[in-house]
């Protein structure tokens, strides 16, 4: 490792800053739904989430692989370009997670990955087809494959179980909500892990500190296993409120399917060669099953925010990783410039979700989450009306006018 | 430029049979268990229910088992 050098450490270090933002983001992927039927409690079912992430980063290297022998050019790439790439993926993931809104870790990734390229080696050293092939039909696909399954499932499971009550039916659907839950962060470690250590072996190629096509070196698969179970132990919480309780309200039976839907699409399409957002996935399943109980209700408003949070994601993590590329490129003291700039920004996204706090403790409180921009954003989005039936048993209070419209925090 | 518009479909009917499927084994075999219980609370007993409710478990436990080898392999 004599080739080490200083730009390598810092992006591998910002490397596994973004697995760990990528572990709390995607938490409410595996156990979103899980944690609002109940079925386990929330400290639980991220510990299990953060255990079999960890497990997951050990199974296979493969989609590793992809990414630092696929989507860019690997040759003319400095490890600059991959610093800057990662600024915007952090910086989105971060904003994305304050407003409690759950979108593509990946998407963010090779957003921030193409901005960056972009902005070093011009529009020539992206692959546009793989963009569309890889990213915008999956992120279209993904939530109506999901969702229509979860839906069939969901309306099957009451139009068959009317009869099944009682005891014994409450600890199945637990159990198998739970098995399904595993499931997703087991195929979760070893996808989203596995994305670090690509970008680390990606950056360890360009740096020149280890030889190209090789696999990730064992101490990236370790650290970056354990990046990201930690970011899951500590749990999104704004993310998990807004999937399991912000979409639409679920009961055990809808849990199941949507959870079930979810990881069979996963899987599927990982298996099948078309690989599928997990997140959209789990937000298409879980709005399926809100859609599949007579009287359940989909919060549209919710959903055309997230809607927009996937749209964004790729040029917003595109731009700041442009910008960020940009400034690296003035020289060492740019790179400096843009470390400091993420770790303020970082430091004032966090200081900003201080005001509303949302942890393990209020988590499935029935409280329309109501995030301090989200707030601002809601004002202007008409409240569902006409679609809240009479299903409900708790009303659902306006948005609560404590927090004053805020300015996003420092988003470029 | 080529979508890969026949993986995209198989990843469908895939999702959608299995997910339907797992889930209506998942609920009969929940329904074998509830009537068990209600026949256990009138003294009874509903051998047949129970042995379909386990079996009905036995492949979504098989089904599982069939994810992790794809996760792992």
């Amino acid at each position: 490792m004599e080739n080490f050098s200083l730009i390598l450490a810092i992006v591998v270090v910002t490397a596994l800053a973004f697995d760990f933002t990528n572990g709390f983001h995607d938490t409410a992927n595996a156990m979103a739904t899980t944690i609002s039927t109940g079925a386990l409690k929330p400290k639980v079912a991220v510990a299990m989430s953060a255990v079999l992430n960890l497990v997951g980063a050990f199974l296979s290297v493969e989609v590793a692989n992809t990414i630092s022998k696929g989507l860019v050019d690997e040759t003319g790439i400095r490890p600059e370009v991959i610093f800057a790439a990662l600024v915007g993926a952090i910086l989105w993931n971060l904003l994305t997670w304050l407003v409690g809104l759950p979108s593509s870790s990946s998407h963010a990734l090779m957003g921030g990955l193409i901005g960056a390229t972009i902005a070093s080696a011009g529009m020539g050293a992206v692959h546009g087809d793989v963009l569309v092939t890889k990213v915008l039909i999956p992120a279209i696909a993904a939530p109506i494959v999901a969702g229509v399954a979860a839906m069939l499932a969901t309306r099957l499971s009451y139009s068959l179980g009317r009869k099944a009550d009682g005891k014994a039916a409450a600890k199945g659907y637990r159990t198998g909500q739970i098995a399904s839950a595993g499931l997703v962060s087991l195929a979760h470690g070893t996808n989203d892990a596995q994305k670090t250590m690509g970008i680390i072996t990606l950056a360890l190629v360009a740096g020149g500190a280890v030889a190209p096509d090789s696999d990730p070196p064992t101490w990236v698969i370790l650290s970056a296993g354990l990046a990201i179970a930690l970011g899951t132990y500590l749990g999104g919480w704004r993310i998990i409120r807004t999937m399991g309780k912000g979409l639409t309200d679920l009961q055990p039976q809808q849990g199941f399917a949507a959870q079930t839907s979810a990881a069979t699409v996963i899987l599927a399409s990982s298996h099948l060669g078309f690989s599928l957002s997990t997140t959209h996935s789990v937000s298409g399943s879980v709005m399926g099953a809100g859609l599949g109980r007579k009287g359940g209700v989909v919060r549209w408003s919710t959903a055309t925010r997230m809607f927009v949070a996937w749209g964004l994601t790729l040029p917003a993590a595109a731009l700041v990783g442009a910008l960020a590329e940009y400034v690296t490129g003035l020289g060492d003291w740019g790179t400096a410039l843009v470390a400091v700039f993420l770790i303020a920004s970082s430091a004032a996204i966090w200081k900003v979700s201080r005001r509303e706090v949302v942890d393990a403790s209020n988590v499935i409180e029935s409280d329309e989450p109501a995030g301090v921009v989200t707030t601002a954003i809601a004002a202007v989005t008409p409240p569902p009306t006409g679609t809240v039936t009479e299903d409900l048993t708790a009303t659902i209070p306006g948005p609560p006018a404590t927090t004053e419209p805020a300015a996003p925090p420092a988003a470029v | 430029m080529k979508i890969d518009w026949e993986a995209l479909g198989s990843v469908f009917g895939v999702s959608l049979v299995v997910t339907v499927g797992l889930v209506a084994l998942f609920t009969l075999g929940i329904m074998g268990l509830s009537r068990q219980e209600r026949a256990a609370a009138q003294g009874g007993s509903a051998a047949l229910a129970v042995t379909g409710a386990y079996a009905c478990f036995a492949a979504c436990a098989a089904a599982v088992a069939y994810g992790i080898s794809l996760i792992v392999v």
